[in-house]
C-alpha cells in the first residue's frame, strides 16, 4: 500500500483522531468516575466530558491583542497537534509501517504538550500561570530522566529504534523493569496525583491554564485527554502487539490495544484518588533519589546485553 | 445551524462548571457550597464542577453580603468570567444584606452592583437548595446563549420551589 495513505489513515482513523479523540474523552470519563467510585460518589454522566468540551467551544474569549496574545492562543493548537501525532505514531496494528527513528519522534511529540504548558503558563503573565509553569518545568525535568533513560534501555536492548520492532519483542526481564519505570513516570507526565502540582487545583487556581477560557481551554482539555491516550497507548503498545501477533488479526490487536490502554487509566486513576498531592521537593526528589537508581541500573543492564552478551 | 444551537444549549445546561466569591460571609453559607460537592449530595453527577479561575467558570456563585472592602473584587471577578455567565446569591446575605442592613460598612445588597440571576435564601440554605439553583441558573444560560442576552430573571431556589 502505498506509504502516505497508511500515514494519513494511521493519523486521522485508527488510532489517530478519530479513534483518539472520542477515546479521550472517554479517557477523562474514566479518571473522573473512578475518582469518585473511590469517594463514594456517584460521579459525572458518560458523556460529560463531551459537553464539557462543547460547551468551552460556545464560551466567548477575553480580548487578546497583539502578537503576545496570539503565542497564546497558538500553544494549545501546538499541544493537541503534537498529542494527535504521537498517537498516530503508535504501531497498533501489526505490519502498520512505521519507520526507523520512530520512537525519537514518538518521545520528543510527548514532551511537547508539556513544553507548550510551560510555555503557555509564562506567556499568560498570571503569577499563578508562572508558578504552574515553574513547578512543570521542574518536574519535567526530574521524571524524564527516567521516562527517557527506561525507553533508551528497552530500545538498547533490541538494537532498535523503531517502534514495531519494539513492539513486536518478546518480553524479558528488562522490557518488564522498564515498563514498571514508565508506570511510575506516568502520573507526573499526565499532572495526576501524586504529581498535580503544575496544575494544583485550589492551590494555585489553574496553573499555566489560569487565564485560558472557552474554546482555547476546550484545546487544553483535548490536548489533556490525547496525551491520556498516547501515554497508556505506549505501554499499551509495548506490553500488547507480541501477544496480538501471535493470532495474527489486526482486530483482535486493536482490542487489546483499547483494553490494555483503558486498564492503565483504571491503575493510575485509582492510585490518583487514593493519593494526595506532593509538594514539588518530596516530587523531584522522589524522581531523581528512589527510581532513578532503577533507570539507571536498566541502562547499564541493558547495554551490559548489547555488548558482552 | 440549528442543530449546533441545540447542541451548545444542551452542552451549556449539562456542564456549569462554579466560581465561588465570597463577599464577606461569615462561612456558613461557603460550607454549605463545599457541603453540596461533597460525597452526601455530589453535585458532580449533574456535571457541576468548581473552579480555581474565574475565566474557567460559567456561574458565578457569590455568599457574603457584599462589603466595602469586597464591592470591586466582586464587580473585577464577575468580568473576568467569561460569556455567557450568570450570577447565583447563595443565602439572605447578598438578596438583602440580612442581619447586617443599614451597616455603613456594606455596599450590598449584591443586585445593586451585579445583574443576579438566581437567589437561593436561607441563612445558610441547605446544599440541596443550592444544587437546585445552581442548576436553574445553567437552564438560564442554556436559553440565554451566547448571543441574546435577556433581562436577568429573579427564580427562588429553596427545597420548596417557593416562588417570589
Amino acid at each position: 500500500m502505498n506509504p502516505l495513505l497508511t500515514a494519513l489513515a494511521r493519523l486521522l482513523i485508527f488510532p489517530g483522531l478519530l479513534f483518539a479523540v472520542p477515546a479521550a474523552w472517554f479517557f477523562l470519563w474514566v479518571e473522573r468516575k473512578a475518582v469518585a467510585l473511590m469517594q463514594e460518589r456517584v460521579g459525572p454522566p458518560f458523556m460529560q466530558p463531551f459537553w464539557d468540551f462543547m460547551k468551552l467551544l460556545g464560551k466567548s474569549t477575553p480580548p487578546r491583542p497583539g502578537i503576545a496574545g496570539f503565542i497564546m492562543r497558538a500553544w494549545p493548537l501546538i499541544a493537541v497537534s503534537s498529542a494527535a501525532g504521537a498517537v498516530g505514531l503508535l504501531p497498533v496494528l501489526p505490519l502498520s509501517g512505521g519507520f526507523e527513528g520512530d520512537l525519537i519522534l514518538l518521545l520528543a511529540l510527548l514532551e511537547l504538550p508539556s513544553i507548550c504548558i510551560i510555555a503557555a503558563g509564562f506567556s499568560s503573565r498570571s503569577i499563578f500561570g508562572e508558578i504552574g509553569s515553574a513547578r512543570e518545568a521542574a518536574l519535567s525535568v526530574s521524571y524524564n530522566i527516567v521516562f527517557l533513560l527506561a525507553i533508551v534501555s528497552i530500545a538498547a536492548s533490541q538494537h532498535t529504534f523503531r517502534l514495531e520492532a519494539l513492539a513486536a519483542m518478546h518480553p524479558t526481564f528488562l522490557t518488564v523493569l522498564g515498563i514498571i519505570a514508565i508506570l511510575i513516570c506516568l502520573p507526573a507526565k499526565l499532572h495526576i496525583n501524586p504529581f498535580s502540582l503544575p496544575n494544583a487545583e485550589q492551590e494555585i487556581y489553574a496553573g499555566p491554564m489560569t487565564e485560558y477560557a472557552g474554546p482555547e481551554l476546550a484545546m487544553w482539555e483535548l490536548a489533556h485527554g490525547l496525551e491520556w491516550v498516547a501515554a497508556t497507548g505506549l505501554v499499551a503498545t509495548l506490553i500488547a502487539p507480541h501477544i496480538a501477533l501471535a493470532w495474527g488479526t489486526s482486530l483482535l490487536a486493536g482490542c487489546l490495544f483499547v483494553v490494555l490502554s483503558v486498564a492503565v487509566v483504571l491503575l493510575l486513576s485509582v492510585l490518583a484518588a487514593a493519593t494526595a498531592r506532593l509538594a514539588i521537593d518530596s516530587s523531584v526528589r522522589f524522581y531523581w533519589q528512589c527510581t532513578l537508581i532503577f533507570a539507571v541500573l536498566a541502562i547499564s543492564s541493558a547495554l551490559f546485553v548489547r555488548f558482552w552478551l | 445551524m440549528k442543530f449546533w444551537k441545540r447542541l451548545m444549549c444542551t452542552a451549556r445546561r449539562k456542564s456549569p462548571w462554579l466560581f465561588h466569591m465570597n463577599s464577606g460571609s461569615c462561612n456558613g453559607c461557603d460550607i454549605e457550597i463545599i457541603a453540596a460537592l461533597s460525597p452526601r449530595y455530589d453535585a458532580e453527577q449533574l456535571g457541576v464542577l468548581l473552579q480555581g479561575s474565574p475565566r474557567h467558570a460559567d456561574i458565578l456563585v457569590v455568599t457574603g453580603p457584599v462589603t466595602n472592602k469586597a464591592v470591586n473584587a466582586v464587580k473585577t471577578v464577575y468580568d473576568q468570567v467569561c460569556g455567557p455567565k450568570a450570577v447565583v446569591a447563595i443565602g439572605s446575605c447578598p438578596a438583602t444584606t440580612n442581619v447586617y442592613i443599614d451597616s455603613r460598612t456594606l455596599a450590598g445588597p449584591l443586585d445593586k452592583h451585579l445583574p443576579v440571576d438566581v437567589y437561593v435564601p436561607g441563612c445558610p440554605p441547605r446544599p440541596d437548595a443550592i444544587i437546585a439553583g445552581v442548576v436553574k441558573a445553567a437552564t438560564l444560560l442554556a436559553e440565554r446563549g451566547s448571543d441574546s442576552p435577556t433581562p436577568a430573571i429573579v427564580i427562588a431556589a429553596t427545597t420548596e420551589e417557593v416562588q417570589p
